[in-house]
């Protein structure tokens, strides 16, 4: 018996920006781990059915228009809202520092600036997976 | 029985992904919940959609889903992508293009890696349908990993089979004959709005001509262009006849027995193999048999024989 780490990436709200997400995508699946891409302008709603149907232990945000704030936390909340305990939120984009310990109290257990190796991520989940 | 079954039976979103998950991680505790739920299973009509990468696949299961709820019926779609043989892991894009099911509550989608599986499918392929059918849903599909000659084992699963074909291959359908091309329940010739798409339709019409030349139903051939929803409706009553068909004709009691038959072989394929490479008991010795071969103090077939003689000691 093996459990492998599946991995939800999504791209929230109107930002077109994909090659990032990609990236981490392909740097997940390369350390062994299952990816479900979804693509481009996910509502909350369709990021959480998405990760319920899936069965993922990780959602990966990523989003360079600024919305973080918002979109982010809409996708922790609705988690909450339906008590799904068991996967963990990480993001990634253009996000100020200042907003990190805001994003981290609201339920984003990891934010990933722009810079940030690709095994830092891989690294991160390994250690925070819940199962 | 068991709380996640009874879950599983009455249509539980999460406890349906969660059964998936114990199957595909060989977890013994999905054993227990198979078996209740096996009884209630039988009832949703399987279709398998094979094709080489890039015939649109998914677009045309997101399609046929859209087509399939407006009759009221529910989903379950298991959408198979290529697991790394290097790192074990996948990436499995196919939800891209069926995002507009996703909020509908009657769909269902799974992505499922083969796992170390061969011949286009995931090894954890029989539960999910078992899985799904138990759970209520009228129709399944089935999407193969993006094929070549020889991933034919859809058929074993599947009611009916569709082979997705595009404008294009030109002569490379010639050599498709002996591998995918035979399988095929219904032909879709897709992308049908792309040049060459006469000269297509007539390369599989002469193969149809030869291969049901003395068989009572001929393979239908359905041009479709799935962005713009065009030849789905009529591809739907395809399906419908294919489906009454097989109950007139009683191939669907062997269709199914087909099925069950190579879902036993694989419940005993993996658990042999897990008991031979896997278990203590037995990986030191198959270790050491290895090394013997490397350095040519044994053969692989005599190999093979002790430990065959070891299991059956």
């Amino acid at each position: 018996m093996e459990h492998r780490i599946r991995v939800l990436v999504a791209k929230p709200g109107l930002d077109g920006h994909d090659r990032g997400a990609k990236i981490v995508a392909r740097a997940l699946r390369d350390a062994g781990m299952e990816v479900i891409y979804t693509g481009l302008h996910q509502t909350a709603e369709m990021i959480v059915e998405s990760a319920i149907q899936e069965d993922v232990d990780v959602i990966g945000l990523s989003l360079l228009s600024g919305a973080h704030m918002t979109l982010f936390i809409d996708v922790a909340d609705l988690l909450k809202k339906k008590k799904i305990s068991d996967v963990i939120v990480i993001g990634g984009g253009i996000i100020p520092k200042k907003d990190v310990p805001k994003l981290k109290r609201a339920g984003i257990s990891g934010v990933f600036g722009p810079g940030t190796p690709c095994e830092d991520i891989v690294d991160f989940i390994q250690k925070n997976v819940k199962r | 029985m068991n709380e996640i079954s009874s879950k599983v039976l009455k249509g539980d979103s999460r406890s349906i992904a969660r059964l998936i998950t114990l199957s595909e991680n060989n977890d013994p505790k999905a054993k227990m919940i198979m078996k209740d739920i096996h009884p209630y299973t039988g009832n949703a009509h399987v279709i398998g959609i094979t094709g080489v990468m890039g015939s649109g696949k998914s677009t045309l299961i997101s399609e046929l889903s859209r087509a399939y709820r407006e009759q009221g019926k529910t989903i379950g779609i298991i959408a198979i992508d290529p697991t790394s043989p290097f790192s074990g892991g996948a990436l499995l894009g196919d939800r891209i293009r069926m995002m507009e099911l996703t909020m509908d509550k009657g769909v269902f989608i799974r992505s499922l890696g083969t796992r170390g599986m061969l011949g286009g499918l995931a090894s954890s392929v029989y539960d999910v349908v078992e899985i799904f059918d138990a759970s209520g849903k009228d129709i399944i599909f089935v999407e193969t990993v993006g094929v070549g000659q020889a991933e034919v084992d859809i058929i074993k699963i599947a009611d009916t089979t569709l082979v997705i074909i595009v404008p294009g291959l030109g002569d490379s359908i010639q050599t498709l004959k002996a591998g995918i091309m035979e399988i095929a329940d219904i032909y879709v010739v897709n992308k049908a709005d792309r040049d060459g798409v006469e000269q297509t339709v007539a390369e599989v019409q002469s193969l149809v001509d030869i291969v049901c030349s003395d068989k009572e139903r001929k393979t239908p051939i359905i041009q479709t262009i799935s962005k713009e929803s065009k030849g789905i409706t009529e591809l739907i009553n395809e399906i419908e006849k294919h489906k009454n068909f097989l109950i007139e004709t009683k191939e669907l009691q062997k269709n199914r027995r087909v099925r069950y038959e190579s879902e036993l072989v694989e419940i005993i394929r993996k658990r042999l193999m897990n008991l031979i490479f896997d278990e203590s008991k037995f990986k030191d010795k198959v270790e050491l048999l290895i090394n013997k071969i490397s350095q040519k103090e044994i053969d692989p077939y005599s190999a093979a024989d002790e430990i065959i003689g070891k299991i059956l000691k």
